[in-house]
């Protein structure tokens, strides 16, 4: 049968059972109460931001014995408290903090830490055990978990061109966005549309070929949901006139057009800063602090902060003290940045990391980062954390 | 079952596709023959020879030297990488490189120093038809694995215990076969192995905890080399390795039998490796329905087959790269020494869809309008470079030139369409397919739509 005809036949006998999953979206979203949907937004630094040059324990002298010519003087910091402060280039996020919108968990990490880049992003994506491998990411397991509920891509969007390990579950995978009028002109390519609608009701075995063909046909129907719900958006709100802030924009035009995805993921790149540290962080912490600024106020603007986390982390923080080029090298523990109308602990969550006891000149982890991810399992998108960790973690008291 | 699917089977697992060209040569032989052919073509071993020396930047301790020393690394990486995946399109010996690529992912492994990638890399190739065991303890020996694995840190009285829990888990005997006191007594006995500034293997008898070890149920003073013995004088290693093999070249989910019977031939010949892959080639059941045109091609599979089967030569090499970036597949570049996880994990919307578009890119003068994620690797340089921030709207041309004139000639005259389908889908033609095939102006651009289907990422 022709899609066509299909859609007619379907129209005709008017009952919803009949159409399959894929095309259900469009009905969904015309008649769902959007109120209390939640959704997390994941902003991931790679590189291995320098936590102690981001949330500033200035309060220590032991931070400027380390860090001689890279420590921010304390005048140019602006202050959260009688210990840390923002680094300057944050200063955009010294509003949000004072609205009670922001969250630092200081000294977040995990047993046994590994300091080369993709090995210790792979244990942050995928939640793994420092010796254990995983192949799926935690928010892919979250989607497997949930998969009864909801069952199409745009369940996790991550805005970019390609897909993060940490989006891909076994039975179900997020879907990587970067511009959504882009991504529906490319499936609706004559020859993309002909495959998708000449294979539509066949081949949907079990088979390899069948998870093809299913996948394609979730991603032509995830494109046309995801291009007919944002445009629907007209967003007011300023952002600053970045590639990151742009993607951010783009999250906040998916949230407030209400489209009915849980997890929204972004990365930030160049925060490997083994020389001249300064002006390369600044540079980068800068672009990520308006960014945010702008897009929390956009999700306030529209009603939708109360329904909206945003959790910041790097796959590692840097060593205390700083190397010879006026840089920093790799580290272990780092902070863990969150956003929210509805934080149920807003400010600085715990105490300023320790630089006086440290492990071989680096941080001591006081917080495992899988009670970071349990917390938002747990309490903000209503899985039981054991399910996707593997075992289960207490988690924190942030929301 | 017809022979030309027997061999499009073959050259499928055993290479990276069928041409035209390799069927005329094919045609009247047996499996046996074919099989043989394909040893044969693979007789010679033929290294990359991209980087010249093992150059270390401890020599130069300014900044700017250090610097340019670390730019210079870095293309030598992408060098090695363009060589590798370019042997891989032109070579003959499409087995050997295939092979090869098995053992890239089995001993997965990630080092910043070009020349111990190219080193590691080269003796994969230099025992991927030949002798696990030689090569197991050459793996172990090398620069590049002893560094990812720390076992340069291994010393007595400090063990560290990396490289013999993977050499147990991933390497050898797999996953609940030892216990975590095996792990605490090997690592003792591979202490003290490591390797000098020139990069060559050495025992640091001094670093060495030369004391007695228990290691499955056996007490000695063992050595490293001897603990390697030890998991090669278990059956289950040569079971473990089959099982990878077997998902490799024949189906995702091992048929216990089959298997058996691989390990069989495998452990009894002393871990020779060309035994086990003539008897899958010319066994009954490699050629079953159910075992054809069933696995998910990896990226390199992907780009490959593609470069062989029309010819293709890039102007701008870089795009093999970004290929390989945006499907999630960068050689030399695993995601950990687990290596890729392949089958269905290849596979999603932003994947599927990139294979989808790359044919006509790269077979239609297209333009390339997507970037990969930079490895985290890639970090550092990225940090430093004034422009990180600009928007990449990449619209690049993808400067790539198929011989058409090569890819047309081989096809015999009178070559039904069905049949030309046939050769570049391993899967059955679906009616569908047929019907969008009869609509196809000419071969060249039927060619172009059938591999640009999900039945193409099938082999």
């Amino acid at each position: 049968m022709k899609r066509r005809d299909f859609l007619k036949s379907t129209t005709l006998a008017s009952g919803a059972f009949l159409i399959p999953s894929f095309l259900k979206p469009l009905e969904a979203m015309a008649s769902a109460d959007m109120t209390g949907y939640k959704n997390l937004v994941i902003i991931q630094l790679s590189g291995g931001n320098d936590g102690l040059n981001t949330i500033i324990p200035y309060g220590n002298d032991i931070y400027y014995q380390k860090r001689n010519t890279i420590a921010i003087k304390k005048p140019e910091i602006v202050t959260l408290d009688d210990m840390q402060g923002l680094n300057p280039n944050l200063s955009a996020l010294k509003e949000i903090y004072d609205q009670g919108w922001m969250s630092v968990i200081n000294s977040v990490g995990y047993p046994n830490p590994d300091r080369s880049h993709f090995r210790s992003m792979d244990i942050w994506q995928t939640g793994s055990e420092a010796n254990q491998f995983l192949t799926t990411g935690w928010i892919g397991r979250y989607l497997d978990a949930n998969c009864a509920v909801n069952k199409d891509p745009y369940t996790a969007v991550e805005v970019d061109d390609t897909l993060s390990l940490a989006m891909k579950g076994v039975k179900m995978k997020g879907i990587a966005v970067q511009n959504p009028a882009k991504l529906y002109q490319s499936t609706r390519e004559p020859f993309f549309k002909e495959l998708v609608d000449e294979h539509y009701s066949t081949h949907l075995n079990e088979d390899n070929l069948g998870y093809l063909y299913k996948t394609m046909i979730e991603t032509y129907s995830s494109a046309n949901y995801i291009q007919q719900t944002s445009k629907t958006y007209n967003t007011t709100a300023q952002y600053p006139q970045t590639a990151f802030a742009k993607q951010l924009k783009s999250v906040a035009k998916f949230i407030n057009s209400g489209l009915k995805t849980r997890v929204y993921y972004v990365s930030l790149s160049g925060f490997d800063t083994h020389t001249q540290q300064q002006n390369q962080q600044g540079r980068q912490l800068k672009i990520y602090g308006d960014a945010v600024a702008a897009f929390v106020k956009d999700l306030k603007q529209a009603g939708k902060l109360d329904d909206t986390l945003v959790m910041t982390f790097s796959e590692f923080g840097r060593r205390v003290e700083q190397n010879a080029s006026n840089g920093t090298d790799h580290g272990t523990a780092n902070n863990v940045m969150i956003f929210g109308g509805k934080l149920k602990k807003a400010g600085i969550y715990n105490n300023a990391p320790n630089l006086a006891q440290l492990d071989n000149g680096d941080l001591k982890y006081e917080i495992d980062f899988r009670d970071v991810y349990a917390t938002l399992l747990d309490k903000w998108l209503n899985v039981n954390n054991s399910q996707i960790l593997n075992r289960n973690f207490a988690g924190l008291n942030f929301v | 079952m017809d022979s030309t699917k027997k061999t499009a089977h073959l050259y499928a697992r055993a290479g990276f596709g069928l041409r035209f060209a390799d069927l005329q040569a094919a045609q009247h032989l047996t499996v046996k023959q074919t099989t043989d052919g394909l040893f044969k073509a693979s007789d010679g071993v033929v290294p990359l020879k991209v980087v010249a020396t093992n150059s270390n930047y401890k020599d130069a301790d300014d900044a700017l030297t250090k610097k340019m020393f670390l730019q210079q690394q870095r293309q030598l990486q992408k060098d090695l990488n363009i060589a590798w995946i370019t042997q891989m399109s032109k070579g003959n010996a499409q087995l050997r490189e295939k092979m090869t690529l098995f053992w890239h992912n089995h001993f997965a492994c990630r080092t910043q120093n070009p020349w111990y990638a190219q080193q590691l890399n080269n003796l994969h190739r230099e025992h991927a038809l030949g002798n696990f065991r030689t090569m197991l303890l050459q793996v172990s020996q090398t620069p590049a694995m002893l560094q990812f694995l720390n076992n340069q840190q291994n010393k007595k009285g400090h063990p560290n215990e990396n490289f013999a829990r993977e050499l147990m888990e991933l390497f050898t005997i797999g996953r609940g076969n030892y216990t975590e006191q095996d792990i605490k007594e090997s690592a003792r006995a591979f202490t003290g192995w490591g390797f000098n500034n020139n990069g060559e293997f050495v025992e640091r008898n001094f670093l060495h905890d030369a004391g007695p070890k228990t290691f499955m149920g056996k007490t000695g003073n063992f050595t490293g080399a001897d603990i390697i013995d030890t998991l090669l004088q278990k059956k289950e290693t040569a079971r473990f390795i089959c099982s990878k093999l077997y998902k490799y070249l024949v189906n995702d989910t091992p048929d216990a039998a089959h298997v058996n019977t691989m390990a069989d031939v495998f452990y009894n010949g002393n871990y020779e490796i060309t035994p086990v892959l003539k008897l899958i080639f010319t066994a009954d059941w490699f050629y079953e329905d159910k075992n054809i045109g069933n696995l998910i091609k990896s990226p390199v599979d992907f780009i490959v087959g593609l470069n062989r089967q029309f010819y293709v030569d890039y102007k701008n090499p870089d795009v093999l790269l970004q290929f390989q970036r945006t499907l999630g597949q960068v050689l030399f570049n695993p995601p950990n020494v687990a290596g890729w996880p392949g089958g269905k994990s290849w596979i999603d919307s932003s994947s599927l869809m990139y294979r989808i578009k790359i044919p006509s890119t790269v077979l239609n003068d297209g333009v390339i309008d997507f970037a990969g994620k930079t490895d985290p690797e890639d970090e550092a340089a990225l940090a430093a470079m004034p422009n990180i921030n600009a928007r990449k709207d990449v619209n690049t041309p993808a400067q790539s030139q198929p011989n058409w004139d090569e890819f047309l000639a081989a096809i015999p005259h009178g070559t039904t369409k069905a049949a030309i389908a046939q050769l570049l889908l391993a899967t059955p033609l679906s009616n569908d397919l047929m019907q969008m095939m009869n609509k196809a102006t000419n071969t060249k651009a039927m060619a172009i739509e059938l591999v640009s289907t999900p039945e193409y990422q099938l082999c």
